[in-house]
């Protein structure tokens, strides 16, 4: 007995030495790898929307602009406008990079945010089965939505709602409400669904259930030309369609924010409006898609070739005629003074100044 | 489903590294779990205490706890506003092995603690007539049922490797930092990337197969 115990005990703890082993070299030699492929950097955490990443946009971003600012490591959290403003009041993230003008407000009156400005802004769309069951292709957006509720009625499509209170929900919300209708009644409609997730998965279920939707032109454009989708565009114009995009860095004097790295924030904020960051946005998709997925806003007011449409963005995006009226700034050093064309690199001697600072303390020690 | 075999094969790799930190976080949580997990396990199926039943009633229940609760509760700690909050735990790797080791402690310690109910009554006489202390007891029972121990390691290993919620909620799914086999597989179906999904879904699925094989080729010599 005894010795039939011990015979069986002892291969049964050489195989799990072993197993501990294989999990445990494993471990190691996985760590050992991840970590000599992350170099130790500062870490700059965006919280931002689901159209923004999905399109890839941010990923190039994040590649030029860490190529020029080395000790920074940008992080970015894809979630909804509504959620990704949540986690920077919660002083998850360092920053938020959106698009709802009257959240943002909501964020900049609550003391979270600081040093606003907007960086690129395109149009939504309205997109839909290529036979058109409801008929509106070519109406204004305030007429195709309540046709495209009439059609409802009748059972004979969908509406498709993001349902994830992002910046296109609330334009959607924004939209029905223009033709007086709550968004919040029509949950309970039987030809108003709610997807509740992000824009790819939006369009898909517009796509599966035949139905309209609400959409970013790069979304759509970005499922479209990988066959995600077979909906068409079919009413795309107007003022009511316009989609900004903004950028805000946390307040370092909230409480939530005090560990936030706001100089981070700010660097990437100045390289949004400089004229590189400002080229990314004119170029990103071009190649792609044959247009830009987004547009660079301080580009449009450079050139000023479009009086009307700079209107447009004042009457939706500003707030008390200005991009970040005088209270929500701090520490902004000629940010708003800023010409499009000075070079960004102007505030890099200064962020070298600092490191080496920083690297003074541990010399002497 | 050919696109997909020859993502895999074509080596990108940013798609070993995604692997390899799904590796890193799901073993370091299990092996972190084990540290505590298998010694609540040993006292709880080797010593009478009242309301041992209720604790081992709460673990068993405690296995099926759904990864987005546990991410939840876990966010609202490791976030900057939160208790735990300076360390600055958020969105790092190190808090989805947190989360997993936490994820994973009832599932190790309620296996285990059956496993070694189970091994034979006669051992203990034995070791105790043999003059062993409660703590060497503890070690010949475990050694006994290594084999159920170890099965119970492998399911809380594949239990974290599988997981969706925690490694979304507290990692962030951040590229290069984050971005983990499921949050992957999960970013690249909302992208609409699906022969980028099926591939990463392979590679998953392979590392699992792979582990519970070799861990029943290793119990082979026994019997």
């Amino acid at each position: 007995m005894t010795r039939k115990v011990s015979r069986s005990a002892i291969t049964k703890r050489e195989s799990s030495v072993l197993i501990v082993i294989i999990l445990g070299v494993g471990a190691i030699a996985t760590y050992g790898y991840v970590m000599s492929r992350t170099p130790a950097r500062e870490r700059l955490i965006v919280s931002t929307t689901t159209s923004l990443y999905e399109t890839g946009f941010l990923d190039e971003l994040k590649v030029k602009f860490e190529a020029k600012y080395t000790n920074l490591n940008v992080s970015f959290i894809s979630q909804g406008t509504g959620l990704a403003i949540q986690t920077a009041m919660r002083g998850d993230a360092d920053m938020i990079l959106v698009h709802d003008p009257a959240r943002e407000v909501q964020f900049l009156q609550g003391g979270y945010g600081v040093n606003r400005k907007i960086v690129a802004y395109n149009f939504f769309i309205i997109v839909g089965p290529s036979d058109d069951p409801a008929g509106i292709a070519g109406k204004s957006p305030a007429e195709a939505l309540s046709t495209i509720k009439s059609a409802g009625l009748h059972g004979t499509t969908v509406w498709v709602s993001r349902g994830d209170d992002s910046g296109t929900h609330s334009k959607e919300k924004s939209l029905w409400k223009s033709i007086g209708l709550d968004a919040k009644n029509l949950r309970t409609e039987p030809w108003y669904l709610e997807a509740g997730s992000g824009m790819t998965a939006t369009l898909k279920l517009a796509n599966e259930k035949r139905g309209y939707t609400l959409t970013d032109i790069g979304s759509y454009l970005l499922n479209f030309n990988n066959q995600n989708i077979d909906l068409v565009k079919l009413v795309e114009s107007g003022k009511s369609m316009l989609n900004v995009y903004s950028v805000i860095a946390g307040d370092p004097r909230d409480a939530n924010l005090t560990n936030a790295n706001f100089e981070g924030s700010m660097m990437l904020i100045r390289y949004l409006v400089s004229n590189e960051g400002q080229d990314l946005f004119a170029n990103f998709g071009v190649k792609d898609f044959g247009q830009p997925l987004f547009k660079p806003y301080l580009k449009l007011v450079e050139s000023n070739s479009d009086p009307e449409l700079i209107q447009w963005i004042h009457d939706l995006a500003f707030i008390d005629g200005s991009e970040c009226p005088q209270q929500y700034r701090y520490n902004a050093d000629g940010l708003y003074s800023m010409q499009l064309t000075a070079p960004v690199l102007a505030v890099a001697p200064f962020a070298v100044l600092r490191k080496i600072e920083s690297w003074i303390p541990s010399v002497k020690a | 489903m050919i696109r997909a075999v020859g993502l895999i094969l074509s080596g990108d790799p940013e798609v070993y590294r995604i692997a390899s930190l799904s590796l890193y976080t799901a073993g370091t949580g299990t092996l972190l779990s084990c540290t505590w997990s298998i010694p609540i396990s040993a006292v709880l199926a080797l010593r009478n205490f009242y309301g041992k039943r209720v604790l081992k009633g709460l673990f068993n229940a405690a296995i099926g706890i759904p990864t987005v609760a546990l991410g939840l509760y876990l966010y609202l700690v490791l976030s900057r506003s939160g208790p735990l909050g300076s360390f600055q735990f958020l969105y790092t790797p190190n808090a989805i092995i947190i989360g997993q080791s936490i994820l994973v402690s009832p599932i190790v310690v309620s296996f285990s603690a059956s496993a070694l109910e189970s091994a034979d009554p006669e051992l203990r006489d034995l070791a105790r007539t043999l003059g062993a202390s409660d703590l060497q007891t503890y070690g010949v029972i475990i050694k006994e049922a290594s084999w159920g121990v170890i099965l119970a390691v492998m399911a809380a290993f594949n239990r974290a490797f599988g997981e969706l919620g925690i490694a979304m909620m507290l990692g962030g799914n951040i590229r290069y930092v984050t971005r983990l086999l499921t949050t992957a597989i999960a970013l690249e179906t909302a992208r609409g990337e699906i022969a980028l999904s099926i591939a990463l879904s392979f590679i998953l699925l392979a590392i699992t197969v792979s582990v519970s094989v070799a861990v029943n080729l290793a119990r082979k010599p026994t019997s």
